[in-house]
């Protein structure tokens, strides 16, 4: 066995070769006058036209039972659309964090009232979910967590505030991480999820956070009092931290985790276009190669969540070495073509450049930052 | 099964000494005997070419394993020797093999000549599975002299040789030994990563600084996550590059082969850093692991040969074609 376990993954069955084709053509059909420039908006792009498209040709949900709408299909068949889907540039983001891991959550703790009411809609790309975890003193130290759900008769009353909760003003629920009980000292203990209706709860509000790149996706949720109804408590009272470790699993397994720069390169080779030399042909050959490796350790953690396996120390090396590459596009790039990026430009190179420039930064510290995964990975390896 | 039987021999017949002299560029008989008793030689054959019929899982971790003993004889060499002689129906390897391609020799009248670059332990081959154009020839050892001296970073023999030979065993080219040696490369990177992060896990574990052990800084965890992500890379890399050889796809080899060499050095200086003064010793065992990854990275095509033919791929396939490009790695 080798030190950390990557098992092969398997060769594509026809069944998932058929699916790509038909998602490459619906796609095509879908996304015909997107520009490279809205291309790069990667899963940021917003569409609730696209994602009930996506709902009606059964493209979400693909892994959940019919019961709930899902189509009851493979990881392998799941990370064939999504993979696609961000190598197209589609704009995913009213469907994404619902059926990558809010719905799947659901799935997992929800009651059956829950999961009847709100799953079929997900997989018909109808509801857009947001994340409700971190605070403005605990990001990445979630446990820290001071948003508070004091339980009243058959409602939770909630205060306190969440951020960088990503279309939170466009979105229909969150899942709201919070304490049902003791203190921020009680650390892991006495937390729960919340579903938070972000269109029908007296005493929330949000405020946009615009970020560097002068962009509204993330917002804060202000809590004051706030009514939730009991029915929609997730999972177990107190659970709460076992729960959001599990959501976290979902959220840091996929190929977002190295695609989001993908239409730079792809706008960086139409630019090369007839270029022969050294430079240009090794430094496109060694990205390449890196990112074929890189979608195979996906597909193997694809392979491993596919046979229940516990893929959190895989995951999370995917995404250190995901975030990088990602990242580093824009150097190699500026390496072989000079030009200024402009984000107001309607040239594709210097907008996209512009795009991936101002949102690079991100990259490493959503889903978890850097420091923390390589925390993370360097406990899997047995030290601390 | 097998992994077990070649873990047992190299346990027995691999120990520091005999590492001390193959560094010294001197064969180690007893070991090789061990070798093709085990029928190690044939391993990547099909049972119906007289093979193990091994799984591809199998033979991957066999390969890995002789990277993570750091082997100092052409094992994997002769495997991929034989696997390309077998299919191309040429006559198997009479002990020891190099494979290599040079397109630059000569055949006039039926004698192949010209010179060989740089074959592993070309003075104590049997055999050479040698690739000139699309023919495949199998060069015994009476067909060369060296023509000059060489020596790896990890001190192996590795002269060119001189061939002068009358063909009298050649076939149509069935994959390009250059594919073939870069694949094995992978594999042998792979497991020589696996024993540089045990070995940084076991060091960083063990060696006490101002009051801790190293590991529990998180500097130097943040650097145990980046070796491990390393390994990842470059045990996938191998098995990317395993299939796409089977298949015969040279895109699949150049990628795979290309993020193994780029974990090779990555991967050598990490743990090497880790290690502190002790890792940059010969006291320390490491440097078998860290001179055999800068030794293999280099070899059977450099990094450009092989960035270059992926690069061309992708920059003709344009933005349009390569996504479908890259899934079909």
């Amino acid at each position: 066995m080798s030190a950390i376990p990557f098992p092969a993954p398997p060769a594509d069955s026809p069944e998932v070769v058929a699916l790509r084709t038909q998602f490459r053509a619906f796609l095509h059909q879908q996304l015909g006058d997107r520009t490279p420039r809205q291309r790069s908006d990667n899963w940021y792009g917003f569409s609730r036209d696209f994602s009930r498209a996506m709902g009606h040709a059964g493209y979400l949900g693909m892994t959940w039972p019919k019961q709930y709408g899902g189509h009851e299909r493979s990881a392998f068949e799941r990370a064939v659309i999504v993979e696609e889907s961000l190598a197209s540039g589609a704009p995913v983001g009213a469907h994404w964090i619902a059926d990558r891991q809010s719905g799947p959550s659901i799935l997992k703790f929800g009651t059956d009232e829950q999961k009847d009411t709100i799953l079929p809609r997900i997989a018909a790309g109808e509801l857009a979910f947001g994340i409700g975890m971190s605070e403005p003193d605990s990001g990445s130290d979630l446990a820290a967590t001071r948003t508070k759900a004091v339980r009243d008769g058959d409602l939770y009353r909630v205060t306190g505030t969440k951020v960088w909760t990503s279309f939170a003003h466009e979105a229909d629920y969150v899942i709201l991480f919070c304490r049902t009980s003791g203190t921020p000292a009680d650390r892991h203990q006495g937390t729960s999820q919340l579903l938070v209706n972000l269109k029908d709860t007296p005493g929330l509000t949000i405020r946009p956070i615009i970020d560097l790149a002068g962009q509204h996706h993330f917002n804060e949720m202000h809590f004051e009092d706030a009514i939730v109804p009991a029915k929609y408590l997730l999972g177990k009272e107190g659970d709460g931290w076992n729960q959001v470790m599990s959501e976290l699993a979902f959220e840091r397994s996929g190929p977002e985790r190295f695609l989001s720069s993908i239409e730079l390169m792809l706008q960086l080779l139409n630019m090369l276009k007839g270029r022969d030399d050294d430079a240009a042909l090794a430094t496109i050959g060694r990205l390449t190669a890196q990112l074929a490796v890189l979608r195979r350790l996906s597909r193997s953690v694809a392979a491993m969540l596919q046979d229940k396996q516990d893929a959190a120390l895989q995951a999370s090396i995917v995404k250190d070495v995901g975030a990088v590459w990602e990242q580093t596009l824009p150097d190699f790039a500026r390496q072989l073509v000079d030009a200024e990026p402009d984000p107001r430009s309607a040239a594709a190179y210097a907008g996209v450049l512009a795009n991936i420039v101002h949102n690079a930064p991100s990259w490493s510290l959503r889903g978890g930052t850097r420091e923390i995964l390589r925390g993370i990975i360097a406990r899997g390896l047995g030290t601390r | 099964m097998l992994a077990d039987m070649i873990e047992r021999l190299l346990d027995r017949h691999l120990d520091d000494a005999a590492q001390a002299q193959a560094r010294e560029g001197q064969w180690l008989p007893a070991l090789w005997a061990e070798v093709e008793e085990m029928g190690l030689p044939l391993a990547l054959l099909t049972e119906d070419q007289g093979g193990f019929g091994l799984s591809f899982e199998e033979a991957g971790e066999a390969l890995r394993l002789l990277g993570r003993h750091a082997m100092p004889l052409p094992v994997v060499e002769t495997m991929a020797a034989n696997q390309l002689l077998a299919a191309a129906g040429l006559p198997l390897a009479e002990g020891a093999a190099g494979l290599a391609r040079a397109d630059d020799l000569k055949l006039i009248d039926g004698r192949l000549t010209g010179t060989v670059p740089r074959v592993a332990w070309g003075e104590q081959i049997g055999c050479l599975a040698l690739a000139v154009g699309d023919r495949l020839y199998r060069v015994p050892r009476s067909g060369w002299s060296v023509a000059e001296q060489g020596t790896s970073l990890n001190f192996h023999p590795r002269p060119s040789l001189a061939i002068d030979w009358a063909v009298d065993a050649s076939a149509p080219l069935p994959h390009c030994p250059l594919a073939a040696g870069a694949t094995v490369r992978a594999f042998q990177i792979a497991g020589a990563l696996e024993a540089a992060l045990a070995m940084t896990l076991d060091h960083t574990a063990t060696r006490v600084q101002f009051g801790k052990p190293l590991q529990k800084n998180q500097v130097v965890q943040h650097e145990l996550a980046k070796l491990a992500g390393e390994l990842a890379c470059a045990t996938a890399a191998a098995d990317l590059a395993g299939e796409a050889l089977a298949r015969g796809d040279t895109l699949g080899v150049a990628a795979g082969s290309l993020r193994a060499r780029e974990a090779a050095g990555t991967g050598a200086g990490i743990a090497t850093q880790m290690h502190g003064a002790i890792g940059f010793t010969r006291e320390h065992r490491l440097h078998l692991y860290t001179t055999a990854l800068w030794t293999w990275r280099d070899e059977f095509g450099g990094q450009v040969f092989w960035a270059t033919q992926l690069g061309r791929a992708a920059i003709t396939a344009g933005g349009q074609g390569y996504w479908p490009m890259v899934t079909a790695l």
